[in-house]
């Protein structure tokens, strides 16, 4: 019985995890309407730049993210207002498919320059210690610490969208950018500030993910699924949803891991395609997606 | 090829489909195919594999160019039907005894079974949404025949020789047998979305393509027309995936189910002009030019190829023969008709 109380509390701890993926990618959706097809790939290029800051200055993986975080900020700025707004439209081809290729291109750059290696970034004492909780159950501390940074990263975004002026321009260009653009506000740079705010979400998820596991530049693909299925379980447009969304991928992972290890992520994706059959809009849906 | 649908003298004018290009193309595509047909008989054998690989190639970007460029369907999960393909030859041949040839056709007709309830999954999901979510049934069905221990687990299986020698006995007559399966399946598949899009659906899907609203307006009913055009695409890509195994002679679910096979064909079809015949046929004449002398850079080539298809779709959406039919006015398979109008009679 504790066993089980175990995977499911380590299930919802990774759950954290996989928000912060589905944070980023419900954010680009929500205002741009495009779907990244870069993003788990991005996330391991956030990954790379952090080893390489901490290769050269000798700074610890959380340290990293204030040199990971603005160099992210500037890639997706520029990403989106050099490539990706150009293919805003109708037509659903051009950005599946730019992003399709960027997603080739970035994941074989990384290939080419960091080799297929296996990489972890280290952090110490911290990686290991856990908090025990009653007699063979403890949790450790950094997923803890994951958990609670996609915690803070959804309660700070929901404050963002509702409470500051960027929030509504966002929200406005996100109903109708035509409109938007009558009342001043520059559509363009809005997407490229939304694109930068995702990459800024995007660059702490791939930090902490390093620490947590081992990543290679081939890795990025599972967790767009990861990001997406826990977008489409939680329901699009809700915050809240994605990190439910996020935390019912997590449990239902361990609890495959934990029947067979060939099983884990296949279970999640089976929880997804069950929720797909009985939910399709989500479990909390907010917008449609029209 | 002259296809003249209605003549009408009172009002003098005639409703075209073919086009002077169209009619030399037909007798420059009859030499070529008669060329292709004898080749086992003068050609070398490592050219006969890669004239092999380059129809197995053609014939998958034709599928995919028919389920996104005309169904408006964006798939990033055709691999799931290539590995669904290949694993049918395996169990068919090994289990069924089916002789490897005829596995061919019922590969896909199983793949197109089984893509009625992925469908019933992936048709809820719209837009982009639908192109990850045919990634995700993708990556279940290669995890999931990871598990079959029966079919070697993770690690695969091979063709047992017994299967491989009854197609023949010597390696000679094998490679030209697998080379004339393999051209029919390319002019097969290339006849059959021909003949497709000339046909009452084929109009329905164009007319999709070109917008969803109006076509819904007028009389079409989108979602069967795309069902319809998604399991077709299973098929073919199933028979395919099947003719590409029998050539590998060995599987293994992430060589099955690898994106590469969708990736490879989606840069083959934006490169080559995406809702055309002949935009997979140039993109797949360009991917083998390109990948021939960068094959050693390996990575670099995944590059060229990801920079150039993305530049495409930003600057020049229509592809090359897009570019092409627009400057020169040339269709090698009309399928759109064309009114002409007579100034006497």
């Amino acid at each position: 019985m504790i066993e089980w109380a175990n995977t499911i509390i380590q299930g919802i701890l990774t759950g954290g995890l996989y928000a912060m993926f589905a944070a980023g990618l419900a954010i680009i959706f929500g205002v741009m309407r495009l779907v990244n097809i870069t993003h788990g790939d991005l996330i391991v290029l956030a990954a790379f730049i952090s080893m390489v800051v901490i290769e050269t200055t000798g700074l610890n993986p959380f340290l990293s993210l204030i040199v990971v975080l603005p160099i992210m900020f500037i890639v997706g700025y520029v990403l989106q207002r050099g490539i990706l707004n150009f293919t805003l439209g109708d037509d659903l081809l051009p950005p599946l498919l730019v992003t399709f290729g960027l997603s080739i291109i970035i994941q074989n750059v990384l290939l080419e320059v960091f080799s297929a290696d296996s990489q972890r970034l280290k952090a110490g004492a911290l990686e290991t210690a856990s908090i025990q909780l009653t007699d063979g159950l403890s949790i450790g501390v950094f997923p803890l610490i994951i958990f609670m940074t996609a915690l803070g990263m959804i309660i700070c975004l929901q404050q963002l969208f509702n409470r500051t002026r960027l929030g509504r321009a966002f929200r406005a260009t996100s109903d109708d950018a035509t409109t938007a653009q009558l009342m001043g506000i520059n559509h363009k740079h809005i997407f490229g500030l939304a694109m930068g705010l995702a990459l800024v979400l995007v660059g702490i998820a791939g930090v902490l993910m390093a620490v947590r596991s081992n990543f290679d530049p081939s890795i990025g693909p599972a967790r767009l699924l990861y990001a997406f299925e826990a977008v489409i379980m939680g329901g699009l447009g809700s915050l809240w949803g994605t990190l439910i969304g996020g935390i019912i991928l997590g449990v239902a992972q361990n609890i495959g891991a934990k029947i067979d290890p060939g099983w884990q992520i296949l279970a999640g994706h089976v929880a997804f395609l069950i929720v797909l059959v009985f939910r399709p809009n989500g479990l909390f849906p907010r917008t449609r997606d029209d | 090829m002259t296809d003249q649908i209605k003549t009408n003298h009172a009002s003098s004018y005639k409703v075209l489909r073919s086009t002077p290009a169209s009619r030399i193309g037909t007798v420059l595509g009859l030499i070529l195919f008669l060329l292709l047909l004898s080749f086992p008989a003068w050609g070398d054998r490592a050219t006969i594999h890669l004239f092999v690989e380059i129809f197995y190639i053609l014939a998958l970007a034709q599928m995919w160019n028919l389920l996104a460029g005309y169904g408006g369907l964006v798939s990033v999960g055709q691999q799931a039907f290539v590995g669904l393909g290949g694993y049918m030859l395996f169990i068919l041949t090994i289990n069924y005894g089916v002789g490897a040839i005829w596995a061919i056709p019922l590969a896909g007709f199983i793949s197109a079974l089984i893509s009625l309830p992925v469908a019933f999954l992936v048709f809820r999901l719209r837009g982009h949404y639908f192109a990850i979510g045919t990634w995700v049934v993708a990556e279940v069905f290669l995890l999931g025949f990871a598990q079959i221990h029966s079919l070697g687990g993770g690690s695969g299986k091979s063709l047992p020789i017994s299967i491989i020698k009854s197609i023949s006995e010597y390696r000679a007559g094998r490679d030209s047998a697998v080379y004339w399966t393999a051209l029919f399946v390319a002019v097969a598949t290339i006849a059959i979305v021909y003949l497709l899009l000339r046909s009452r659906h084929g109009l329905a899907l164009t007319a999709i393509r070109d917008s969803e609203e109006a076509s819904n307006s007028l009389g079409v009913d989108n979602f069967r027309a795309k069902l319809l055009v998604y399991i077709f695409a299973a098929f073919g890509t199933g028979a395919i995936g099947a003719l590409i195994f029998l050539t590998k002679l060995r599987i293994s679910p992430s060589a099955a189910f690898d994106i590469n096979w969708t990736t490879t064909v989606i840069f083959i079809v934006v490169i080559g002009g995406i809702g055309t015949i002949e935009g997979p046929i140039i993109g797949t004449i360009i991917y083998f030019l390109l990948r021939e002398p960068l094959s050693d850079f390996g990575t670099w080539y995944l590059i060229l190829l990801g920079a150039t298809a993305v530049i495409v779709m930003l600057k020049a959406p229509q592809g090359i023969w897009g570019i092409i039919s627009q400057h020169f006015d040339i269709r090698l398979f009309p399928i759109q008709r064309r009114l002409e109008l007579k100034q006497d009679d």
